[in-house]
């Protein structure tokens, strides 16, 4: 990997600021929204945990997954201007571009996750190091389809239409996945049980006692990954034209 | 990062064919290129809008693969090139990723190249020391173009391919753009630009390559294509001069008139208009006009694809005069 390109592409995305709003600002506005005012809740409608560590868990996720797709708006953002066809004709290869963009990401994602964790501090939650650990490295690795899925809508849409299909994408992953309250039985759970965005909050539930991904997760996930990499690859290769 | 004992030759287009499809059919957009380039040689490839220069142009630097033929670049194939950082290339739409200085974005295009000249040389050669610490997204459309010019040239280039660079430039921008470009092919470059502009291909090219219509339809030191394209008309009113003297003026091929009117034909308009006011200052309403690119092709090629689904775009060219 080429150290410099790296350092200013992710010069790049520091510098812009709605970047920031739509992946900092947002889920940390909400999570002190809802989990500020039930501060003092211990046993969050009956789950046994505190209200701000329930929400932080899940906006952590939530969070996490909107950084890591957004890459994908920068992608369009940079093919609307013929960016990607410039970068065709220099040295620079399928690798090292798909690599910065994913590392890229994935610091985005780790910020917005880390930030996430200072709230939940602010508002009394407390967990041990070994759950911090656990909880972190299966939710960066839960991330790996969402980062394949950044580049594949990249390359697939308009700078116009990436908006409103990624905030749907996401809302609706997010909402199967248990961001915002439990997918316990019937189909919805068989459904969510298939998204890589239940698992991804199941990986930061693990804090709080959860059961982890198993078999199962484990599984969903590495089928997501392997099959939205091939797609994102697919685009990315096919993505030569005038735009 | 080509040396001289390597190839002379610098771009070789054999039998190019790229078909495009689209709602109302497939679009033909280049149908059968033959070109071969040497080495250090600066070559126009001249056509109007919709004649398939950047369609080749994609191809040579294997940004759309061709349906017939093959490119190579310095015996090599385009990828092959690039990956050598021989080729260097400012694309007719593009614009610059944002929210980098000037400097910034030129020290990381020149990290992807295995040779590249020095930030600063680079900078100095595009004229754009002054706004180096400026921000991309703060350009205005000229500086823009000057700084795309700049990554095209970083990696030093062996090959330097331009698609219409100076269509958002004005005079003096024009001027500064083409004298870097000159510094830079006396450096034993080759370089291939597309324009539509006559004047263009005959000031900074030895070569041009006209095209229309996906083929090329004349090739030929420039001197040569102007004086097949580049005919114009002077329109005067002048009432009462014969047109056996207006046909005799230096620079006229024919004269004709319609009432007070006279309307010459010239190989050199330049010195036709010195004569004609020299020898009759009563001529009033001078105009001069250049047949265009498109009318020319047209009688060049001789409308032979009339049969034929032709390229969109065609019949819209031509809007800017050759004459500026
Ligand atoms: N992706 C495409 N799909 C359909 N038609 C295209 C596409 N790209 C170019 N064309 C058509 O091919 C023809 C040649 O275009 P182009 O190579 O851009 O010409 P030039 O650069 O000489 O103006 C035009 O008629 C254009 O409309
Ligand atoms: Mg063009």
């Amino acid at each position: 990997m080429n150290a410099t390109y790296m350092r200013f592409e992710l010069l790049r995305t520091f510098r812009n600021g709605r970047f920031f709003i739509f992946s900092f600002a947002f889920p940390l506005i909400l999570f002190f929204v809802i989990a500020g005012p039930n501060k003092g809740e211990t046993d969050f409608e009956g789950t046994g945990i505190s209200a701000p560590l329930y929400y932080m868990i899940g906006l952590a996720a939530f969070g996490a997954m909107m950084a890591t797709i957004s890459s994908g708006a920068r992608i369009a953002g940079e093919r609307s201007v013929g960016w990607n066809r410039q970068l065709r004709i220099t040295p620079l290869h399928a690798g090292s571009y798909l690599g910065a963009k994913v590392l890229t990401a994935y610091v985005m994602a780790t910020l917005s996750i880390l930030l996430m964790y200072a709230a939940g501090t602010i508002l009394g939650v407390r967990l041990a190091a070994a759950d911090w650990l656990a909880m972190t490295g299966l939710i960066l690795v839960g991330l790996i389809p969402f980062a394949a899925l950044g580049v594949l809508i990249g390359h697939l849409l308009t700078v116009d239409s990436i908006g409103p299909v990624m905030g749907g994408v996401a809302s609706l992953l997010a909402l199967l996945g248990g961001t915002w309250f439990p997918v316990t039985s019937g189909f919805m759970y068989d459904l969510a049980r298939c998204l890589p965005s239940y698992w991804l909050v199941q990986a930061s539930h693990v804090s709080i006692g959860g059961g982890g991904w198993g078999a199962q997760g484990w599984a969903v996930i590495a089928a997501w990954s392997v099959v939205l990499s091939l797609l994102a690859a697919r685009a990315y290769r096919r993505d030569t034209k005038r735009v | 990062m080509v040396n001289d004992t390597a190839t002379r030759t610098g771009v070789e287009l054999r039998g190019l064919v790229k078909t495009f499809r689209s709602a109302d059919g497939p679009v033909r957009a280049v149908r059968g290129i033959d070109v071969t380039i040497a080495a250090g040689q600066t070559v126009a490839l001249l056509g109007p809008n919709g004649a398939g220069k950047s369609t080749t142009i994609d191809m040579l630097l294997g940004l759309a693969e061709p349906d017939a033929g093959s490119v190579s670049v310095f015996g090599m194939a385009p990828t092959a090139a690039i990956d050598a950082g021989a080729v260097g290339a400012m694309l007719q739409t593009g614009a610059l990723v944002r929210d980098l200085t000037v400097r910034e974005l030129v020290t990381m295009m020149a990290s992807l190249y295995p040779a590249p000249m020095a930030v600063e040389e680079v900078l100095e050669l595009a004229g754009i020391e002054q706004i180096a610490a400026q921000r991309t997204n703060k350009l205005s459309g000229g500086q823009t173009q000057r700084v795309r010019a700049a990554v095209a040239l970083v990696s030093d280039p062996g090959l330097l391919v331009l698609d219409e660079p100076t269509v958002a430039m004005d005079v003096e921008g024009r001027h500064a753009f083409w004298t870097t470009m000159r510094a830079f092919a006396a450096r034993g470059k080759t370089i291939v630009f597309a324009t539509h502009y006559l004047d263009e291909a005959d000031a900074y090219a030895d070569r041009a390559v006209l095209m229309a219509r996906g083929r090329v339809v004349a090739d030929g030191p420039t001197t040569e294509i102007k004086a097949m394209v580049g005919a114009r008309t002077i329109r005067a009113t002048l009432p009462d001069v014969p047109l056996s003297a207006l046909g005799r003026l230096p620079g006229v091929v024919n004269a004709d008139r319609h009432g007070d009117a006279v309307i010459l034909a010239c190989s050199d308009s330049d010195a036709a208009v010195r004569a004609l006011l020299d020898e009759h200052a009563e001529a009033r309403d001078l105009e001069i006009s250049g047949a265009g690119l498109e009318q020319a092709f047209l009688q060049l090629t001789g409308g032979e694809d009339d049969d034929e689904h032709d390229p969109r775009g065609d019949s819209a060219a031509a809007a800017e005069e050759t004459l500026r």
